[in-house]
C-alpha cells in the first residue's frame, strides 16, 4: 500500500491582540497597528497527516481518534478563549499566525502517533494563512 | 518550513493571441479567448513567502510592507487594465501561466529586500482554474 495524505479541518474563534510584552506600548502600536488592539478571528485549521493505511482497516488513522486529539489539544485550549489572557503561549510573544501555527504544531506533534504529522495550515482570515511543513526535526 | 500567504485580487482584461499568429491560428489555438475585443476575469492572486520568523514581531514579513509591495508592483499595474497593453505581455501571451510567472519575477527581488523568500505565486483565473508558479511542494 502506498503512502497517502489526509487532511482534517476544524474551525474555532478567539479574541487576541498582537502584543510583545518585552516592547514598550508605543512600539507595539507602531509594529502592529490596529492588530495591537483587542480583536478576534474565525480561524480555520487544516491538519494533514501522512502515512500508510492499515492493511485491514484501510485507514491511516481513525478520524474519530484524530478529532479527539483536535478537540483536546486545540478546541479545548483555544475555542472562544482569549489567546493572550486564557492561554500560556502568548504572555510574551504576539499571537501572530506564524507564532500560533508553531504552538499548534508542537501540541499536535506531541499528541499524535509519531511520524504522522505532515503539515498544519492555519487560516487567520480569508486573506491570510500560514503553513508549517513538518521537517521531522525537533519540534 | 513555515510560509505565509496573503490573498489579493485584481479585475483585468486580456486577449489570448500570439502576435506572430494569424487571426485564424489564434482562433484555433485559443478559441473564444482569442476574441480581439477582449474579455476579463476577477483574478485572485496568492503570494506565498517563507523565511525566519522575527522573534520581535513574530512575523516572517511585515504584513503592511508586503501589501504595499504587491499594491505598487502588481495591483496598481494590472488592476482595471488590458493586460496585453503591458510591456511584459508585448511578446508574451497573457495566459494565467505567464501572468503568474511575470508577477513572480516582479516580486522576487523586493520580497528578498523585505528579508523573506518568495516561495510561489498562485493565480486564480476563475473559480474553476488556478495556476501556481514557483515552489510546488
Amino acid at each position: 500500500m502506498s503512502t497517502v495524505r489526509l487532511t482534517r479541518a476544524i474551525d474555532f474563534s478567539t479574541s487576541l491582540r498582537y502584543w510583545n510584552a518585552d516592547l514598550p506600548a508605543a512600539e507595539n502600536r507602531r509594529l502592529f497597528g490596529r492588530k495591537a488592539e483587542q480583536h478576534g478571528h474565525n480561524y480555520r485549521l487544516e491538519v494533514t497527516l501522512r502515512g500508510e493505511p492499515d492493511p485491514v482497516t484501510g485507514m491511516v488513522i481513525d478520524l474519530k481518534d484524530l478529532q479527539t486529539v483536535l478537540d483536546r489539544e486545540i478546541m479545548a485550549r483555544f475555542d472562544h478563549r482569549d489567546l493572550n489572557r486564557d492561554t500560556p503561549y502568548f504572555e510574551k510573544e504576539p499571537p501572530t499566525p506564524e507564532n500560533f501555527v508553531r504552538v499548534i504544531h508542537r501540541l499536535l506533534r506531541a499528541a499524535l502517533p509519531a511520524g504522522l504529522l505532515d503539515r498544519v495550515r492555519l487560516e487567520e482570515d480569508p486573506e491570510t494563512w500560514v503553513e508549517l511543513i513538518d521537517d521531522g526535526g525537533p519540534a | 518550513m513555515i510560509s505565509l500567504t496573503r490573498r489579493y485580487g485584481f479585475p483585468a482584461a486580456h486577449v489570448l493571441a500570439h502576435p506572430s499568429f494569424s487571426p485564424a491560428e489564434n482562433e484555433r489555438v485559443y478559441g473564444k479567448c482569442a476574441n480581439p475585443a477582449g474579455h476579463g476575469h476577477d483574478y485572485g492572486l496568492e503570494v506565498t513567502v517563507s523565511g525566519e520568523v522575527d522573534p520581535r514581531s513574530g512575523r516572517i514579513v511585515e504584513r503592511d510592507a508586503l501589501d504595499a509591495l504587491v499594491g505598487t508592483r502588481v495591483l496598481d499595474r494590472f488592476s482595471h487594465r488590458m493586460l496585453n497593453d503591458d510591456p511584459a505581455f508585448g511578446e508574451r501571451v497573457p495566459t494565467a501561466e505567464n501572468i503568474a510567472a511575470v508577477i513572480h519575477a516582479e516580486l522576487e527581488a523586493p520580497v528578498a529586500d523585505l528579508g523573506a523568500r518568495l516561495l510561489r505565486v498562485r493565480i486564480r483565473e476563475t473559480r474553476r482554474n488556478s495556476f501556481v508558479y514557483g515552489d510546488l511542494s
